[in-house]
């Protein structure tokens, strides 16, 4: 197994496991955790597919860096969110929903 | 090509004037972006109109490489919408956004985050490149939870944080879809990728980018975020996030479907598209009769008004694409999106003025209003003639352009679902009307001036005038159209 192959399949677990966590976890901040799983195993996927070739393509590697960027603000609003609205109702996770965890 | 620039620029730079200055010139800072925008999107209007798209391509670096954005009849339809409903909203803020008004912080943060909006919905409606858009539907949504949050209170903090987690997860999804395009073609402009071999991923690639999408874009089942969050946000807010924002990732859809992969476009995928839209048009409408309060109707509103837009799939997309009442399907659908967003950004407004007038927006405190806001009333009722389809409103074109389809077609289940969503829309939007017509006196209401109940009223003309006066803008929308517009159906 490349080590390419092995970059794509760990990026794929990672999406794997951030989907796993968003759809189980209740508290905000898990959520907020599987968020950025997702996004990190997507541009490890991204990384690996620009590898493949001769010489590596160095658009992925732009556009990783774009997103990374974008990532972190949105989890820095949703983070801020998060302690916003546990302020506001003494309770980290979305009314409705019992954290379980 | 000045005038595209400067529409996308603009307003980012008085985002930043309204962070750094202090309160009342950054309100001036802001409402001069506004006019600057608004005028730098009429001078570019004129340049398409005269001489066809406007092509940009950043930094002189050509696609693969670089970014394009080019700004065809659609996306200048859209820009022309955004730039209409952020002025009136940008007039009506400056009373209803006022430190006394809404408090110190959402006073403060409401201009910059309205700029950061129309920034971001801008991009959007030029961009040609798959990762560009996701940085601007990004910066769209970000700006947007961020909205709805502005009040502070713990029920609108809890709708922020709904939105995000869905908006989130649609994000994700697009951009899932993004990376595997890229990877079986290296290219991410819309164009090059348009003229792609096609290879494998793409039906996935297609399939992850329009479920984040549809997340984005609230068409049922992923609607439950938009009530809470629409209805939560102060009213001009309101306006601008259930008027534009779900607009921006529709036509994200809409150019992925008929401009990139027209060819993956089968015909069971489009049908479920349709039958969504159609699940919308019915269970939003059943849902907003079962609301007490004005708000949380126009928000329901919003989700049956959205699903017409899906409707679009089958009588223009995939082997509809080459029949003749395709661009009559098509152009129907763009202007049940155009006529939605003057009209519904009206009717939030309008209920920002009854919830000043009255205090409260529950049905049974605006009670009689119309004796004291005549005007506002008025915008009221005829947005709502524009949301159910009736003549000469611009909602009328669109449904009768797209049940002409229907019935050319063949599909008439889609101009069933019309019918039936308009009758519906009457029927929801009866009760504020009636309310507010009630033939008794309002208990002490606060008075509005006149100046700020003519704004809601200026937007709902504006929708109605797209009914009377609908060939200039049936015509404009063509522009840069792939496939050339056949008239007569």
């Amino acid at each position: 197994m490349s080590a390419l192959t092995a970059y794509a399949l760990t990026g794929a677990a990672l999406v794997g496991l951030g989907f796993f966590g968003l759809l189980a976890a209740r508290h905000l901040l898990r959520r907020v955790v599987a968020f950025n799983l997702i996004g990190s195993g997507l541009f490890l996927y991204f990384g690996a597919a620009g590898g493949r070739g001769a010489a590596p393509d160095p658009v992925p590697q732009a556009l990783i860096i774009t997103g990374i960027v974008v990532a972190l603000a949105a989890s820095a609003l949703a983070v801020g969110l998060v302690v916003a609205q546990a302020r506001a109702s003494g309770r980290a996770t979305l009314p409705g929903e019992e954290d379980a965890s | 090509m000045t005038a595209l620039t400067a529409s996308l620029v603009l307003p980012l730079l008085g985002a930043l004037a309204a962070v750094a200055l202090p309160r009342r010139a950054a309100v001036a800072a802001a409402l001069a972006t506004t006019a600057l925008t608004l005028a730098a999107v009429l001078w570019l209007l004129v340049e398409i109109g005269t001489g066809g798209t406007v092509r940009l391509v950043l930094g002189g670096w050509q696609p693969p490489l670089g970014i394009a954005l080019a700004a065809d009849g659609l996306g200048a339809a859209f820009l022309a919408l955004t730039a209409a409903v952020m002025a009136g909203v940008a007039l009506a803020a400056r009373h209803e956004m006022a430190p006394a008004a809404a408090g110190p912080r959402a006073a403060f943060g409401f201009w910059p985050l309205m700029l950061l909006l129309w920034g971001a919905l801008n991009a959007v409606f030029v961009s040609r490149d798959l990762f560009n858009l996701y940085v601007g539907i990004e910066l769209l949504t970000l700006a947007a939870v961020a909205l709805v949050a502005i009040g502070g209170k713990a029920e609108a903090l809890a709708a922020a944080m709904r939105y995000m987690v869905f908006a989130l997860a649609g994000s994700l999804l697009y951009l899932a879809g993004v990376v595997l395009a890229y990877g079986a073609h290296g290219t991410l402009d819309m164009d090059l990728l348009a003229a792609r071999t096609p290879a494998r991923p793409d039906g996935l690639a297609l399939a992850l980018m329009t479920a984040g999408l549809l997340a984005k874009t609230a068409l049922f089942p992923f609607h439950v975020w938009l009530p809470p969050a629409h209805a939560g946000a102060p009213a001009p807010a309101s306006a601008l996030l259930s008027g534009l924002v779900p607009k921006a990732s529709f036509l994200i859809v809409l150019r992925l479907w008929f401009e990139v992969m027209p060819d993956r476009a089968a015909t069971g995928a489009l049908m479920v598209l349709a039958a969504l839209g159609a699940a919308a048009v019915i269970w939003g409408s059943i849902r907003a009769l079962a609301q007490a309060r004005l708000k949380l109707i126009v928000a329901y509103s919003t989700v049956a008004q959205l699903g017409y837009l899906f409707l679009v799939f089958p009588l223009a997309g995939g082997d509809g694409a080459a029949q003749p009442w395709a661009a009559g399907a098509w152009t129907g659908a763009m202007f049940q999106a155009l006529s939605h967003g003057l009209a519904k950004a009206a009717m939030f407004l309008a209920a920002g003025l009854f919830m000043v007038a009255a205090g409260s927006d529950r049905l049974g405190a605006l009670r009689g209003l119309a004796r004291v806001m005549p005007m506002t009333a008025f915008a009221f009722a005829l947005a709502a003639i524009t949301l159910m389809g009736l003549p000469p409103s611009g909602g009328f074109t669109a449904k009768y352009l797209m049940m002409t389809a229907a019935f050319a077609a063949g599909q008439w289940i889609w101009a069933l679902v019309m019918a039936l969503g308009g009758l519906l829309a009457a029927a929801y939007l009866y009760r504020p009307v009636a309310a507010l017509f009630a033939r008794v006196a309002p208990t002490d209401p606060r008075p509005v001036a006149r100046a700020r109940q003519a704004v809601p009223l200026a937007l709902a003309g504006a929708a109605i005038l797209l009914g009377i006066l609908s060939a200039p803008p049936f015509d404009f929308l063509q522009i840069g159209r792939p496939e050339a517009a056949e008239e007569g159906l």
